[in-house]
């Protein structure tokens, strides 16, 4: 009677990962056969797929430089998420971050390097966090449907940076690709060291999450946060500020989108120009939904995007394949893990039924 | 001499507000319909850049423009079904799935349209309603293609149709209020694959307007984020066909603002010129919204309004 206890135990705590297992072999099958359809060789790709992300030291160094910016950007969604509100815009927060964290050297000159990257951040962090902000104040201002309402300010914000990039802000020695003034070597953020050379983006995005991951599940704010998100009217009537509760998770969210700006301007660009807007808003929003709002789950999801963004440029030179089989690969995997998410209210079901098998054995072994 | 730069201006206006704005209303009907049906789809961008391309595969491989353009559609019906099936699972967020739509959708585009950015693909033919004139600018700006047409009489036939037919009368009811639609025995999960597939053949068509006819070539940075906007149009035009039509062509007159400027020697604002569609309907929506009241017009059952 024993062991068979102990399965039903150990299916009632797997069942959760069941979507995500099924999720990664569908588009395991569907990958392949999108490839082999081509005539391509499909299962050299998915090894190289494996390999270009985590096959090596460099392939490792590559995949987390890119999950950095792509954690910050899932933030911005999923902490607003915690309130219930779907914000789709972080793209536009995290360019007009990365413009102030630019431009912040310009009005502060002859500021020592960490004050100056510290500034540069917090620059990046209000701008950021403003402009999501924006979106908060305005759905509960005025009932302003925050997901449309930040689609159109993530353009409305693009237009501005490159307005400014290209005007008042440009740098006259910037002729094909118009920047504004390069940031000095010295404010440059490095990595985090010779070995590992990733830049410390990383480090606070991690970081990032996990205060985030603090925030919503030991924190007061959290649970209020959870109330609001679950049912505003019970959160009204308990007293809880629901206006600033909203703001607050939109502001910062916003601010984690004005971070990874930063860390794209001050460590990979040298400057701001429009490689920034990379698309990294929409990757975040990918990133969040599969981690299902969760900060932890972020930094995996953000690591596995990355390492599968990673890995293109490696297909490309093997294989021949062009840069957007990955784009094809990211695709399938998220509508593979969001049409699988439907299988949740089974399997609250079956491990309620597990648990029930679970409690009757052991019932059945005190009483025999 | 101000007299002449004036027309000029209001010439390139009226020449970018038809050729930038019939993909919109393509684009724009088919998000309408999708939404009338109580869903929204964000993945129309990813089914515009498919059908482009799928378009101007198929018109190169059949050296016909015209099964390019059914080709695109055809593209733009499978991934809207996709988007609609997969909607239709229980806990499926649509906004979701709209995101991953279109990088699947732009990837799909991107891969199998690589060996299509070189060859030149027949185009589609434009009708010369200004041959009339001796002036080149008024002849190339009355130079219209035929899609523009069919587009306007879709946006007739779609008003008329949504009003007046059982059939859209039956869209609207699962939209507004699913319930109900349900309790007179109709299906509201098959009316919404059903109509976020016949948005997405719309977007396709939008896409091979791109690639067939304005700018007239495949290439990977085709779209400007026209199936974005088609959202944001929607919206601006509160769910009317007839508006969407009108929206789609002031879109266009918006988009076309900074290059007409430009022809006339203007250049300051270009960039902001193009947000103006996204501020104007931010604007709207600002100045109509009310805390405890969704938009007027807006489906009952959309997830945006609720």
């Amino acid at each position: 009677m024993k062991p068979r206890n102990a399965v039903y135990r150990a299916g009632g705590l797997l069942l959760p990962g069941l979507p995500t297992l099924l999720a990664a072999l569908t588009t395991f099958v569907l990958f392949m056969l999108f490839l082999v359809v081509q005539g391509k060789p499909a299962w050299q790709a998915c090894q190289l797929v494996v390999q270009g992300a985590f096959g090596s030291a460099f392939a490792w160094e590559n995949t987390l430089q890119r999950a950095a910016p792509l954690m910050l950007a899932a933030l911005c969604v999923a902490l607003p998420a915690r309130a219930g509100l779907i914000i789709i815009g972080g793209e536009g927060a995290l360019v007009l971050g990365g413009l102030a964290a630019a431009v912040t050297p310009l009005w502060l000159p002859g500021l020592p390097v960490v004050p100056l990257l510290l500034c540069m951040a917090l620059s990046a962090m209000v701008v950021g966090g403003f402009w999501i902000g924006l979106n908060g104040w305005m759905r509960q201002k005025r009932g302003l449907n925050e997901t449309i309402g930040s689609l159109l300010l993530s353009y409305v914000a693009i237009a501005i940076f490159n307005q400014l990039v290209e005007g008042p802000l440009r740098d006259p020695a910037s002729l094909n690709k118009p920047s504004t003034i390069p940031l000095d070597d010295s404010v440059m953020i490095g990595p985090i060291s010779d070995a590992f050379q990733v830049h410390w983006g990383l480090v606070v995005g991690v970081i990032a999450c996990l205060l985030a991951q603090v925030l919503v599940r030991n924190s007061v704010t959290g649970f209020s946060l959870q109330v609001v998100g679950g049912n505003v009217r019970t959160a009204r009537m308990i007293g809880l500020p629901v206006d600033r509760l909203v703001i607050l998770t939109c502001v910062l969210g916003g601010a984690c989108a004005g971070l990874a700006g930063m860390f794209e301007v001050a460590a990979v660009q040298g400057s701001a120009n429009a490689a920034i807007i990379a698309g990294y808003g929409a990757s975040g929003i990918l990133v969040a939904f599969a981690a299902r709002q969760n900060p932890l789950a972020i930094i995996v999801c953000a690591i596995l995007l990355g390492g599968i963004e990673a890995s293109g440029s490696l297909l490309q030179r093997r294989l021949g394949l062009p840069n957007a089989t990955t784009l094809i690969l990211e695709g399938i995997l998220f509508t593979s893990l969001l049409a699988w998410e439907a299988l949740t209210p089974r399997i609250v079901a079956w491990r309620l039924r597990l648990n029930e098998r679970a409690e009757q054995t052991q019932g059945a072994l005190q009483h025999g | 001499m101000a007299d002449l730069d004036l027309a000029t201006f209001f010439l390139a206006l009226l020449a970018g507000a038809i050729r930038v704005g019939t993909p919109f209303i393509f684009v724009s009907l088919g998000e309408c319909l999708t939404e009338k049906s109580g869903r929204i789809n964000l993945g129309l961008e990813g089914i515009l850049v498919s059908g482009a391309m799928a378009g101007y595969a198929v018109a190169y491989l059949s050296g016909s423009a015209w099964t390019g353009v059914l080709a695109a559609g055809g593209t733009g019906l499978l991934l809207g079904l996709l988007h609609g099936a997969i909607c239709s699972l229980p806990r499926v967020n649509d906004i979701a799935v709209g995101i991953a739509l279109m990088v699947l959708g732009t990837g799909l585009a991107f891969f199998l349209g690589k060996n299509f950015i070189q060859p030149q693909a027949p185009s589609l033919v434009a009708i010369g309603l200004g041959d009339w004139s001796d002036d080149e600018r008024v002849r190339s700006a009355l130079s219209i293609n035929v899609l523009f047409f069919i587009g306007v009489a879709l946006a007739f036939a779609l008003h008329w149709g949504l009003r007046s037919t059982r059939w859209g009368l039956m869209l609207r009811l699962v939209g507004d209020h699913a319930e109900s639609a349900r309790a007179l025995g109709y299906r509201p999960v098959l009316v919404r694959i059903a109509a976020t597939a016949a948005g997405g053949f719309l977007a396709g068509i939008g896409g091979a307007y791109l690639s067939l006819y304005y700018p007239g070539s495949w290439n990977e940075g085709l779209s400007s984020g026209q199936g974005i906007m088609a959202v944001a149009l929607v919206i601006f035009a509160r769910w009317q066909p007839m508006r969407c039509l009108w929206a789609a062509l002031l879109f266009g007159a918006a988009g076309a603002i900074g290059p007409a400027l430009q022809s006339v020697g203007i250049s300051t604002g270009y960039y902001l010129f193009a947000a103006a569609p996204y501020a104007l309907t931010l604007a709207v929506m600002f100045i109509t919204c009310r805390p405890n009241q969704t938009l007027s017009g807006a489906p009952g059952e959309l997830s945006l309004t609720r």
